[in-house]
């Protein structure tokens, strides 16, 4: 199973990259190449240049700057799922990423590649939403800051423009009295391959209540969406079981619930709330 | 476009369209068909190989991605005629059937032992969840890899959790 032919640059800096994407209008990025590799061998996707960013040096940091984590275009699943800064700071990503596919998949795929994708069954999505991250995006006309809730556009569409990279996601860290978490349920079973539904949330405590809470879902709709009626709530409630339980009953709540292959809306729409309740319980546990 | 690397120790170098997966580049180009090819999707984990070390699907990855790397596949794993103790522990432990799968199975497991020297069930069966196999049923890939980690760790291997009676048998 070939792709069709293609020219493919292996950019050497950032700004060869940028150039390449700036010239040639039919020009796709490529990081990892999990996902752009089977689209383009199944011929859903035939981009006349691959720009290949993969060996351009300096992008495959984790920077913890003290209150946020800077997760570079290159980091990889399976760095982004072990690291200690992630595990500590932002829990729910390192869950997500550790979820993602399978060994080899988190061996070449990047953190930043899945964002970008914009999959909507996705796990990595899902956690920079909740965990209310900013992407950072570069193009030769310079760079510029997006809201993870402003960048999730539609189905595989972000709010990046064609000439633009995502060069870094900045997260900022939970601190004390806050946690994080997400769970799925995979199309495989168990936690195995993308959502059928899933969930992340960041849960601040205070005094014993529940003073901020941010909840978000993946696989349920056109894209990951931020459960509002969830966080709503959930807020001022001592984060009991029951408490969670009704709070996680407005998963849906103003979200498009769409059935596929993997699930009836019932189906999906119920799922939503049990993952939600699950993601907030393991947060409310690591929050305190 | 020229691709050079290291595979199985050997530098080699080609000529290849941008589009030539790394899978087809070792199975035509070296002539090295140990590394299978199954569902071409990236989901079935039979054309599992190392790059730098790591296990990833060589159908997933155009050769031109692996300019430069160091690569091994299941022909690099035994040290001439000494098996390599996952290949061992395949053999003692009759983790394959078809064997169709193999070539990837080993790559993993290879790599798991690598990283984790002693795995524990449930460790073993996430670390091959990208690679499927429609013969074995799984249960004694797990106990090959199990054997493979005891001779790494220089431990006596468990016994076979079948026996074979024969008696009656004419
Ligand atoms: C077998 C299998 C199972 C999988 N299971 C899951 C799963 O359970 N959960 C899950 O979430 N995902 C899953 N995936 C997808 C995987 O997470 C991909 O790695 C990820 O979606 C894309 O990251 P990448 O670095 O490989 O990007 P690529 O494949 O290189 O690129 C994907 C798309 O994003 C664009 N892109 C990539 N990086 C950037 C960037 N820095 N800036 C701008 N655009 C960019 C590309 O142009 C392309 O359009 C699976 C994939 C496979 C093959
Ligand atoms: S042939 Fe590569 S994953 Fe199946
Ligand atoms: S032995 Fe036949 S597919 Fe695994």
């Amino acid at each position: 199973m070939y792709p069709r032919s293609f020219e493919y640059v292996a950019a050497a800096s950032l700004d060869e990259a940028l150039s390449a994407l700036a010239d040639n209008p039919g020009a796709k990025v490529m990081t990892g190449g999990m996902s752009l590799i089977p689209l383009m061998k199944l011929r859903l996707f035939s981009p006349s240049l691959v720009v290949d960013i993969g060996r351009v040096p300096g992008l495959d940091a984790i920077d913890d700057s003290g209150d946020q984590l800077a997760i570079g275009a290159l980091v990889r699943h399976a760095a982004t799922a072990s690291s200690d800064a992630v595990k500590s700071g932002a829990a729910a990503l390192a869950q997500a990423a550790a979820l993602t596919g399978d060994v080899q998949v988190r061996n070449r795929g990047t953190t930043c590649g899945a964002i970008a994708h914009a999959d909507i069954a996705a796990d990595q999505t899902a956690a920079v939403l909740a965990l209310g991250a900013t992407m950072v995006a570069k193009s030769t006309s310079g760079e510029r800051e997006i809201a993870a809730a402003d960048f999730f556009v539609d189905t595989l569409t972000s709010a990046l423009e064609p000439d633009e990279i995502l060069v870094e996601v900045r997260v900022p860290k939970t601190g004390a009295g806050s946690g994080s978490a997400y769970g799925k349920l995979g199309r495989r079973g168990g936690q195995s391959d993308y959502a059928v539904a899933g969930a992340a949330a960041v849960v601040t405590m205070d005094g014993g209540n529940v003073a901020a809470a941010s909840v978000a879902l993946t696989g349920v709709g056109t894209k990951p969406t931020l459960a509002a009626g969830v966080a709503e709530a959930l807020v001022g409630t001592d984060g009991s079981a029951e408490a969670v339980a009704g709070a996680a009953g407005r998963a849906t709540e103003g979200v498009t619930v769409l059935e596929d292959l993997y699930g009836s809306e019932e189906y999906k729409s119920h799922l939503a709330q049990v993952y939600a309740a699950r993601a907030i319980n393991a947060a409310i546990a690591a929050a305190t | 476009m020229q691709v050079t690397m290291t595979v199985n120790g050997r530098e080699v170098s080609g000529d290849v369209e941008p589009r030539t997966l790394l899978v087809h580049f070792i199975r035509e180009n070296l002539r090295l068909t140990g590394t299978h090819v199954g569902c071409e999707t990236s989901y079935c984990g039979a054309c599992t190989i190392q790059v730098d070390g790591n296990a990833v699907k060589s159908c997933t990855m155009l050769a031109v991605q692996a300019d430069g790397a160091t690569v091994k596949t299941v022909e690099g794993l035994a040290d001439g005629d000494q098996l390599h103790a996952v290949q061992e522990g395949f053999w003692e432990r009759h983790g394959l059937q078809c064997g169709y799968c193999t070539p990837g199975m080993l790559m993993s497991a290879a790599s798991l032992l690598e990283q984790n020297a002693s795995p524990s069930e449930d460790e073993i069966r996430h670390a091959i969840e990208g690679n499927l196999c429609r013969c074995t049923g799984y249960h004694n890939i797990v106990r090959s890899i199990e054997y493979a980690a005891a001779k790494l760790r220089g431990e006596e291997p468990a016994p076979p959790d079948w026996t074979l009676d024969f008696e009656g048998v004419s």
